[in-house]
């Protein structure tokens, strides 16, 4: 019998629905994948077998854990149900434990209010789990706050919260979807060893195909709110039935070409960069210390190339950024753009500055909500001296829109009537409206579906085509920046361990720490190979 | 937390240093000469004259300075011109009625305020939270010298319960002085709860849509559990700071409230100054106040402290 059975659940909250007749199980010491992409209702299967359903949410069908149907309990049976026999670990670690407890106390109140033991006994047993899960106890003693911990070992404890009464079933909600991919590894590894471990059944819900196929056993497929396809992750992979899930494989797999990068010739050229911050003192009197974000980093970007930064959080990648942006001074070193330094006497030289823009990650907190299209992508003209006005204006503003694949009526509208993906198409015809010599990435398609990030590479390519692009490609997505940029570097702890042109970095890295990211990434299966295989 | 507390110490007395120089600067040189402005108009150059050797005047402004903190110091406050009494023994007998209204009203705040504010916010949207709402709507807009009136009206004439103001001392004991205070502490309280209610309910509201709530949920506790153990001690934050105004608030501008009740607090005491013109008692008593307030202010940063550990760590 299975341990959890979901029998065609029908929800809608309010008079909108969420999701129709879905049904899946999950077998004791299996790993159920569900992947789709925003708004697919895999979180909201979740919460639904959680029960933590928002209040106007109205369910019918069944969804039986071990026999007993999870819908028709009560809240208070409910709440005993929570914690004690299934277990949620959430996607974003830095938010999800109370930030004035101490990890050792959040940890032992899952035990404290399930069993009736001592304050004591439960510390002790919250130690034993921390311990389990890599948190030994000399380096976290329980009386860790949240706040000192990374995002990585806060993962780690919400998972010790989330299997501390050893749960038949364990929700993982994109676990790993805020952390960076080495820590990722390590997670997912932590995971499917803890399932066998305690022969659990882990439902774990991904966008990410790559997570998806080195992991589960079975992957169950969503879009609108459906269940289009399930099956075993290896036959799924080989013999895809649905259009979905054959769309779904490919854009994330999604490959563009760009056109062959014209003769080198020097635009952006970083020499000997150093930019540090002074931390807070250690004593009363003692002297501040200094912290380096970037050391001594030296590269030359040229007119026409792509070029892509690659590292985890806290390597130094947004200093280098800000520093080339000409938003911070750097402390020693020289950043050029065109020959011209972008910082002279202590002061910005906007001249340099209005020919870069900035591509940002968030497509919706980067607008003002109450300004229209027109108004937001013109405002890099307030860099120029003599912005075109008029008549120039309006076909200045129609030609960008077009250019990104919009329409010239869509300036009048505001920024929530777009989608993520439109949404982030404005931010690049902001970034094009000046022409300018050259445009940051900062991880301009992270917070996208692989769908419309497909879409939105493939309108960075068919830029590229049109006119000379140069850009910084700043990502922690490696397949994406792989596809994206001709030449690569590899930046850690505040240094550029590796650079070169990105297929021979790629297939042939030379740092070790450039492999152990690669090796650390998950791999989408070939599926040509598979199909040879079979 | 030791380099914490040693770092808002030396601001506290930084700040003393600086409210110290900017009252003196404004009140004894700003206005040319405070004797001649004490007498008024038509005295004459002679009492002037002594006046001015009477407060030590005629000494050099820096030296004037240091006379008066190193004296404040030490519990001297000088003599009052209009009373002929040291202005330590006013100040003494006014604190003794000011502070513990001040005190009172605080707790009455923060008695009420706290219940109506988790009640509200644990019942978002229903019939309690719209009572709540509603109820604090009003505490804000009426003010307090109203409610101190109706009070008066109810439980002092109507009920004869309490007397209609005046204050008989601590000296007949501490119940008697507690009554007397009870009826202002209720009239200062009221508004300042309504305030606090909204804050404590907006502040658990907001608490109440973060990640580590729905974390709790996930653990097996229920919705009123995961406010108690989870919510109220994050969103004590904000409203720590709330505190920390309304009780300088409650210490100074209880001014009206102490005239309704006949009560002889430091706000009376600072307004008939103000009147006959007695800088040295003007002077003495914005010092203390200032005094009061930043020394609460440090005390709200160590609550803070206390309840947010990422601030022990920080500096």
């Amino acid at each position: 019998m299975s341990l959890l059975s979901i029998q065609d659940l029908t929800l809608s909250i309010g008079t909108y629905p969420i999701l129709h007749d879905v049904s899946l199980t999950v077998a004791p010491g299996e790993i159920v994948a569900i992947t789709g992409e925003s708004g697919s209702g895999k979180s909201m299967t979740a919460f639904a077998t959680m029960g933590l359903l928002p209040a106007r949410a109205t369910t019918t069908g069944r969804i039986l854990l071990e026999g007993t149907d999870l819908l028709a309990l009560s809240e208070a049976e409910m709440c005993k149900v929570r914690g004690r026999q299934i277990g949620m670990v959430f996607q974003e670690p830095m938010t999800a434990l109370n930030p004035v407890q101490t990890i050792g106390a959040q940890v032992a109140e899952t035990i404290r209010i399930h069993e009736g033991v001592s304050k004591d006994d439960a510390l002790a047993q919250a130690r034993a789990m921390l311990n389990r899960v890599g948190l030994p106890e000399d380096r976290f003693p329980l009386g860790r706050y949240p706040h000192e911990l990374s995002g990585g070992q806060r993962q780690r404890v919400v998972i010790a919260m989330a299997i501390a009464l050893r749960p038949k079933l364990l929700i993982a909600d994109e676990p790993t979807t805020a952390l960076d991919v080495t820590t990722q590894a390590h997670i997912l590894d932590l995971l499917k060893d803890l399932t066998q471990e305690f022969g659990m059944g882990l439902l774990m819900i991904t966008h990410d195909l790559a997570v998806v196929a080195d992991m589960a056993d079975r992957i169950v497929v969503m879009q609108h709110g459906r269940v289009v396809e399930t099956g075993k992750t290896a036959d799924l992979f080989r013999a895809m039935q649905h259009p979905y899930t054959k769309a779904l494989f490919a854009a994330s797999a999604h490959k563009v070409t760009l056109p062959v990068a014209p003769p080198p010739q020097a635009l952006l050229e970083v020499k000997n960069v150093v930019r540090s911050y002074r931390q807070p003192r250690k004593g009363v009197f003692g002297p501040r210390p200094e912290m380096q974000a970037v050391r001594n980093v030296s590269f030359t970007l040229n007119r026409g190339e792509r070029l892509g930064l690659v590292g985890e959080s806290g390597c130094g990648k947004s200093t280098l950024t800000r520093a080339i942006l000409g938003l911070e001074p750097v402390q020693s070193g020289s950043i050029t753009l065109g020959g011209a330094p972008v910082w002279t006497d202590s002061r910005a030289n906007l001249d340099v500055r209005r020919q870069m823009q900035v591509v940002f990650q968030d497509p919706y907190g980067s607008f003002n909500p109450r300004h229209r299209v027109r108004r937001l992508i013109t405002e890099p003209f307030h860099l120029l001296s003599d912005p075109p006005t008029g008549e120039a204006r309006t076909q200045k503003i129609a030609q960008a829109l077009t250019d990104v694949g919009l329409t010239p009526a869509d300036a009048d509208k505001y920024i929530h009537e777009f989608s993520g993906g439109q949404r982030q198409r404005i931010a690049i015809a902001r970034a094009l409206i000046n022409d300018p010599a050259l445009i940051v990435f900062d991880e301009a398609v992270s917070a996208l579906d692989v769908s419309v990030r497909a879409q939105v590479l493939d309108l960075l390519a068919e830029l590229c085509r049109k006119r000379p692009l140069s850009y910084l490609f700043i990502s922690h997505d490696l397949s994406v920046v792989r596809t994206i940029t001709d030449r690569v570097m590899v930046m850690q702890a505040g240094e550029i361990v590796e650079q070169g042109p990105t297929e021979q970095v790629f297939s042939d890295p030379q740092h070790p720490y450039t492999r152990t990211l690669l090796a650390a990434a998950p791999q989408l299966p070939d599926m040509k190979k598979n199909a040879d295989a079979s | 937390m030791i380099r914490y507390t040693i770092g808002r110490l030396t601001s506290l007395c930084l700040s003393l240093l600086v409210a110290s120089m900017v009252i003196f600067a404004v009140v004894e040189v700003v206005p040319g000469d405070p004797a001649a402005y004490m007498l008024g108009v038509n005295a004459r150059p002679d009492t002037v004259a002594a006046l001015r050797t009477e407060l030590g005047l005629d000494v050099s402004k820096p030296e004037r300075y240091l006379a008066w903190t190193t004296g404040m110091l030490s519990g001297d406050f000088g003599q009052s011109y209009t009373y002929r009494t040291p202005v330590s023994q006013m100040i003494l007998d006014r604190v003794w009625v000011s502070v513990p209204l001040a005190l009172f009203a605080l707790t009455l705040t923060i008695l009420i305020a706290f219940p109506a504010g988790i009640y509200a916010a644990s019942r978002r949207g229903r019939a309690g939270d719209m009572t709540v709402m509603g109820a604090t709507q009003f505490g804000v807009a009426v003010p307090n010298f109203w409610f101190a009136m109706i009070l008066v009206l109810i439980f002092a004439i109507k009920l004869r319960w309490f007397s209609a103001g005046g204050f008989p001392g601590w000296e007949n004991g501490l119940f008697t002085g507690l009554k007397a205070l009870l009826l202002p502490a209720i009239a200062l309280a009221l508004p300042q709860a309504a305030i606090l209610a909204r804050v404590m309910r907006s502040s658990l509201l907001d608490m109440l849509n973060e990640d580590f709530i729905r974390t709790a949920r996930a653990k097996g506790l229920n919705r009123r559990q995961a406010l108690w153990r989870h919510a109220v001690r994050n969103a004590l934050i904000p409203v720590l700071t709330i505190i920390g105004l309304q009780f300088s608030f409650l210490l100074a501008g209880g001014i009206v409230i102490e005239q309704v009740f006949f009560l002889p607090g430091l706000g009376r005491l600072i307004f008939q100054a103000i009147s006959s013109r007695d800088l040295i008692v003007v002077e003495s008593v914005v010092m203390l106040l200032v005094f009061l307030v930043i020394v609460v202010n440090f005390a709200v940063d160590l609550a803070y402290a206390l309840v947010d550990p990422r601030l022990r760590t920080r500096s």
